[in-house]
């Protein structure tokens, strides 16, 4: 390294700053330059190692995107399974990696399409998927042995896991070859997302019972992605999105070890799921960071022996939250320069949004332009021919420390409070990212941050482009479909194996093989989650003053 | 001048879990100086109704992001109308495209807050618009 030329290089002297302070996204303030002089207690072994080695903070594989791009997975999901069905074979001719699911919100809830809760909301943030008989439509003609598939389901997602399991079962594939990732992480719902139906305890209950089913059943699934994106999307800090997803895996691997489980026996299928917003260096930090404390974590904290075990394998979406309404063709570029970080950060996936999902759920369109600036990136850019190229940056270096010293800050809180369960229930991370979210938002409408197109830099326009309109058609038919298929299974055979669910979950008996036996019968998720519901009860969120 | 302070709910019905802007939006107005109860998630369009009656609201402000609005918030106002509350100002925000908008006020919506809206523009509508009960 070369020794700093002038150790006062900070000071700027006369000139004048064209603003007040200088800041992250996130409002950490940065320095005008940063020298080897920031550095100064950083050592190559301990803070970085080579890529593919210990604590991973360069990359998980030693070549990173020699041997394979990363998996360009791109979440789709609307109306009926159907049109979903329809629009997964569209993304996989043009060139898409991956499956990715989104679920419309009655699923997401536990209720079927035919609930009255679930009127005008059929279709509309996904698809709706009510029983077997939906999920082998939505996967009709899709070689489930050949593809991965990640499904985006958390409080009923081990009864959403179960139907794909049995429409594989049905189609022949092998459980033991079948790979993909459920999303599964209920902690980032009572925090961030909201998405949640039954208290904490039996929540985690299912978890667990998920996970420990997947080690014996299906090893190559990724049983669980434990998720930063909507923590940061409800509006957190970059730290604060890296410190409680980090903090919910040990909580995760707590509830396991709990449960009998050897670490070394689940821990090489944890995954995880980052947001990439508009901070580039920022982002990057937060990635190799990532990598950094959960190898450390996994090594040192709960003494994992295997390798596999250490490493954080994370998906990346580009921030939604960052789209704006105003002026949409700029969420293109803000989309690729998100997409850049997650790439240059190491991702092991990537989902890049679409220009019009401030306003509505993708068209064909601009999906297909969120897929084309992913391989843009890929094949143009030439930042994938070398692994972790910003190392060394003493910017970036630097960042990287200071976002692994804010994590453990955090991880002290939380394991003083008795840990992340505990800390949920006095509402600590939801006030935390409640009150990064109201400093952003003032710091807009003060004009300390730009928002081009929205608080500066505004143009009148036209209604701006064309958006997709979910036809209440659907919802008919989803209430149509359901009505036929209650006629036509065996209803005995139905009630049955709910009544042996409901019996299960008073007990502590794995519930896999039990929602496995009523997807089975065609028992409907609305049907297994109100059987849930009644042992387990309900959550409701302490008040927000 | 309003004798009292304005009094606001702040409602978010539908079933989706997307709470950030209606906190932020329940904050911005409580700095203002109103009133502000907040209803919590996934609240009925009964359920809201029977609150700005038992709450005695000048305002009723609903946050929706699921796209489900065109169904929920009509029946909203069907229901405040019904309630005696037509004189209560009913103002959305969230994800509602332009589209939708004149079926909205039409239902007896007064104000749609899009993505990007500021805070100080939803108090000033609110200042400027709200009538109340003497």
């Amino acid at each position: 390294m070369a020794k700093t030329v002038n150790p006062d290089a900070r000071k700027v002297g006369a000139l004048k700053e064209r603003q007040e302070k200088f800041t992250t996204l996130s409002g950490v303030p940065v320095e005008p330059l940063y020298t080897e002089n920031d550095l100064k207690d950083f050592g190559y072994e301990r803070d970085l190692g080579d890529p593919g080695e210990y604590p991973y903070t360069r990359g998980i594989h030693r070549t990173m995107y020699h041997g394979k791009l990363w998996t360009m997975r791109q979440f789709s999901g609307f109306g009926s399974p159907e049109d979903t069905n329809q629009r997964l074979h569209y993304l996989l001719k043009q060139g898409q990696t991956g499956l990715s699911i989104a679920f419309d919100l009655p699923t997401l809830m536990g209720y079927d399409s035919d609930h009255p809760l679930a009127e005008g909301e059929v279709g509309k943030c996904g698809v709706a998927v009510s029983s077997l008989d939906d999920m082998e439509t939505l996967l009709a003609g899709l070689p489930l042995d050949r593809i991965t598939t990640s499904m985006t389901i958390n409080s009923p997602a081990a009864m959403i896991w179960a139907m794909y399991l049995v429409v594989a079962e049905k189609n022949g594939a092998d459980w033991k070859h079948i790979s993909g990732t459920l999303q599964n992480d209920i902690l980032k719902e009572y925090i961030a997302q909201k998405e949640y139906i039954f208290p904490p305890g039996p929540s985690m209950r299912l978890v667990v019972d998920s996970i420990v089913f997947s080690a014996k059943e299906t090893p190559r699934w990724n049983p669980i992605s434990i998720s930063g994106y909507h923590i940061r999307e409800a509006g957190s800090t970059a730290v604060q999105e890296l410190a409680f997803t980090l903090r919910d895996g040990i909580e995760y691997v707590d509830w396991m070890r709990r449960a009998g489980l050897d670490v070394d026996d689940f821990a090489p299928r944890l995954s995880f799921f980052f947001n990439s917003h508009n901070d580039l260096f920022e982002e990057i930090a937060k990635f190799r960071a990532a990598r950094k404390v959960w190898a450390t974590v996994m090594r040192e904290r709960f003494g994992a022996k295997n390798p596999r075990s250490w490493l954080c394998r994370f998906h990346t979406q580009t921030a939604g939250c960052s789209l704006t309404a105003q002026q949409p063709y700029n969420n293109v570029v803000r989309t690729a320069i998100q997409a850049l970080a997650g790439v240059l950060g190491g991702t092991q996936s990537l989902h890049t949004n679409s220009l019009d999902e401030a306003w509505a759920l993708p068209t064909e369109h601009a999906a297909t332009v969120a897929l084309r600036t992913q391989q843009v990136i890929a094949h143009e850019s030439g930042v994938a021919s070398v692994a972790d190229p910003l190392g060394g940056s003493y910017f970036l270096e630097k960042l990287t420390l200071d976002t692994e010293r804010a994590c453990y800050e955090y991880f002290d809180k939380i394991d003083a409070m008795g840990g992340m369960v505990t800390a949920i229930e006095k509402g600590f991370p939801q006030n935390e990212i409640h009150e990064a979210a109201y400093a952003y938002q003032r710091a807009v409408e003060q004009k300390e941050k730009i928002i081009v197109g929205v608080n500066d830099f505004v143009t009148e326009e036209d209604r701006p482009v064309d958006i997709l309109v979910i036809d209440e058609a659907i919802a008919r038919r989803q209430r149509e479909k359901l009505a036929k298929l209650k006629k036509k299974r065996d209803s005995a055979h139905v009630q049955r194996t709910l009544e042996a669910l409901g019996g299960a979950a008073k007990t502590d008996r794995n519930l896999m093989p039990y929602i496995l036996e009523c997807v089975r019968s065609y028992a409907t998720l609305g049907e297994m989650c109100h059987v849930l519901r009644k042992v387990f009860g309900t959550y409701e969120e302490p008040a927000f003053r | 001048m309003p004798d009292r302070r304005i009094r606001i709910i702040v409602a978010k019905p539908g079933l989706d879990g997307h709470d950030r802007g209606a906190k932020i939006v329940a904050r911005a107005l409580r700095d203002a100086g109103m009133e502000v109860i907040y209803t919590g998630l996934r609240q009925t369009p009964e359920q809201i109704a029977n609150a700005a009656v038992q709450e005695d609201v000048d305002v009723v402000g609903i946050s929706i992001l699921s796209g489900a609005h065109n169904t929920i918030i009509p029946r909203i106002c069907q229901l405040l109308r019904g309630a005696g509350m037509e004189d209560v100002l009913v103002i959305v925000g969230g994800i509602v495209p332009d589209e939708d908008i004149t079926g909205l006020k039409e239902s007896g919506v007064a104000a749609v807050f899009q993505p990007g809206a500021s805070t100080q523009e939803i108090v000033d509508f609110i200042r400027s618009h709200v009538k109340q009960a003497a």
